[in-house]
């Protein structure tokens, strides 16, 4: 008589008990749901290798200088040619901004939750919105600044619009980051400043916000790996042109996610194509980010440093 | 541990008001962006010459606007719930992967693998759901119109690759990451004892997720359910470029028909008034209240287990 005993049922030990076997319709059972978890796995995996192998394949081949050098000035839909030089420098000013924004009000928030709220009323309201917009649509915010920004101060479509969009989407984030950043210092840490006389404020700049920086680097450049793709907030805000615009204060300008939605609404294949090479480029850019807010972690987590 | 440091020092105050500040100015913006959005709706809805909640079509710039959200709501919901149907046992499949199938020394890098979808900008999802999911879908939307057809859902005379299924699977993709990472971490973090008795008892694996892992991460899953149907319905850029952009409520998931209030406004901007404008605004503080909902009921429903609140951030 066999009797599975231990972790995975698989190494079995073999005594004589009373104990039934594990029968044919329980092990085929058992079969069937890891065959179903493999494949549920498969099935995700797939859209991605899909969607990365044509993103390389159809973007390659208009990844040249030129494209990354030049705008879209002149260049109609069936001609060859263009760039996204416009629309690399619109994204870099705009997320720029995003984050000078987004960066301080989430992080002085964070500081307020861990240090100063101590679970009070206010702390746990500000908590519970903090998640609540998290899940503000993209598409939202953007309105949001339409109607505030734009239509009520009568601002111009402007980089910086589209910047304020962005940093409403980037804020949850960074807050949600550096509070469990923020958390994870050691309370020995504060206590031994205290204890030295050191008054709080200068505890918290001194020695809990340096303890916790690169975790909080980390969150933040996940932050920006979010909002560099987004596109309707900035469809809204910014709009859309042709032509190179470095001023982010004044007048529309162009980022990588609209120049991706502008080329894939127009009908010709040479546009599809630089469609694909600004799809590609976005995806090198978020990317590069995520790994290197990955490589961050991975270089001081506790693991490591123990 | 209410005040640590036994003297004031000067600089406590300034700084303990800039922090608190900070926090105030993120509930302000919470409530300016319900207001401004009220501001600037309340014009053109009296402008319109319908009834905005039951009409169907969108014609805010015509000289006698016509614009209700009827069907773009209906889109919303039903593209939404379809993606949520499609997506959420895929992600527990992911999930269970992850977390109780796959060798523990792959397990972090395979989650970090379909954390890489939720990394990839919507507009490449629309990039890639037009140009090749779309002609794709073409073949299975028929076999099933063909053989499933007597399903309303499936029926219909036209059958077509930019069509509510299509629109609805690229949701699914899109959404699948956040549900599957939530659901990890709640699995995760099961009580090891009972798997072990579960498993010392004679349990099958599948019997001891079934009576261990499942029961223990329900809460979990359905407020990640209700945090991906949230993202689904503010979704715009990816559907927008493949909805067809009919007014029309239809349950035909494979025929010409399909529009969300996201997608709409995307679409519809470019050549607004200033009446489309704020008619575009309305239909967008619909969207925020119906994704405020959804989103305050799954954090709820984190919030009673305190340890699920860190996966979910």
């Amino acid at each position: 008589m066999t009797v599975h005993t231990g972790i995975h049922t698989r190494s079995a030990i073999k005594t004589r008990t009373g104990i039934q076997p594990i029968s044919a319709a329980r092990r085929a059972k058992d079969r069937l749901v890891q065959v179903l978890v493999y494949l549920a796995f498969a099935l995700a995996v797939i859209p991605l290798l899909s969607l990365l192998w044509l993103v390389v394949k159809n973007g390659i081949g208009r990844f040249d200088m030129e494209f990354l050098t030049h705008s879209m000035r002149n260049i109609g839909a069936r001609d060859a040619g263009g760039g996204a030089y416009h629309a690399i420098v619109g994204t870099l000013e705009q997320v720029l901004l995003a984050s000078l924004i987004a960066v301080p009000i989430g992080l002085l928030t964070a500081v307020y939750l861990v240090e100063y709220g101590e679970g009070g009323r206010l702390s746990r309201t500000i908590s519970f919105f903090v998640d609540v917009m998290t899940g503000v649509p993209s598409v939202v915010s953007g309105l949001f600044v339409l109607a505030f920004w734009i239509l009520v101060l009568g601002m111009p479509f402007s980089g910086f619009a589209g910047a304020l969009a962005l940093s409403i989407l980037m804020m949850p984030v960074v807050v949600r980051s550096a509070e469990e950043m923020l958390r994870l210092v050691p309370r020995e840490l504060r206590e031994a400043s205290y204890a030295l006389g050191v008054p709080k404020w200068r505890t918290i700049v001194k020695v809990v916000l340096p303890t916790a920086f690169t975790g909080i680097v980390t969150g933040v450049m996940l932050a920006v790996a979010r909002v560099a793709g987004e596109t309707a907030p900035l469809l809204l805000t910014v709009f859309i042109t042709d032509s190179i615009n470095v001023d982010p204060f004044d007048g529309p300008q162009m980022g990588l996610p609209l120049y991706v939605f502008d080329q894939a609404g127009r009908p010709t294949d040479t546009a599809i194509n630089r469609a694909w090479t600004g799809a590609l480029t976005l995806i090198l850019i978020v990317m590069l980010l995520n790994l290197v807010a990955r490589l961050i972690t991975w270089w001081r987590s506790p693991a490591r440093r123990r | 541990m209410r005040r640590s440091a036994f003297r004031r020092s000067r600089g406590d105050g300034p700084f303990r008001f800039a922090s608190t500040g900070a926090g105030i100015v993120l509930l302000a913006i919470m409530a300016a962006i319900g207001v401004f959005l009220v501001v600037k709706a309340v014009p053109a809805l009296q402008a319109n010459t319908s009834r905005f909640l039951t009409e169907l079509t969108w014609q805010p710039n015509a000289t006698a606007p016509v614009f209700g959200i009827a069907s773009l709501a209906f889109g919303t919901v039903l593209s939404s719930l379809l993606a949520l149907l499609i997506a959420t046992p895929v992600a527990v499949g992911v999930a269970l992967f992850i977390s109780h199938y796959a060798p523990r020394r792959l397990a972090s890098v395979l989650g970090y693998v379909v954390d890489l979808l939720a990394a990839v900008p919507s507009v490449v999802y629309g990039l890639w759901g037009v140009t090749f999911l779309v002609p794709f879908m073409l073949g299975p939307s028929k076999f099933l119109n063909d053989y499933l057809g007597w399903i309303p859902l499936f029926g219909g005379d036209t059958v077509v690759g930019k069509s509510m299924l299509t629109a609805s699977l690229v949701l699914a993709i899109m959404i699948l990451p956040i549900i599957a990472a939530i659901s990890r971490e709640v699995f995760l973090q099961a009580p090891k004892m009972q798997e072990e008795a579960a498993l010392a008892l004679g349990a099958t694996r599948w019997e001891m997720i079934r009576m261990s892992v499942l029961p223990f991460g329900r809460p979990g899953v359905i407020s990640a359910a209700m945090l991906g149907l949230g993202r689904a319905m503010g979704e715009t850029i990816a559907v927008a470029l493949i909805f067809p952009a009919t007014f029309k409520i239809s349950f035909q998931i494979l025929g010409p028909y399909g529009n969300s209030i996201a997608a709409n406004i995307a679409n519809g901007f470019g050549e607004a008034t200033e009446v489309g404008r704020g008619a575009l605004i309305a239909s967008g503080l619909v969207l925020f209240l119906i994704t405020l909902l959804v989103n305050m009921a799954a954090r709820f429903v984190i919030a009673r287990r305190k340890e699920y609140a860190r996966a979910a951030a």
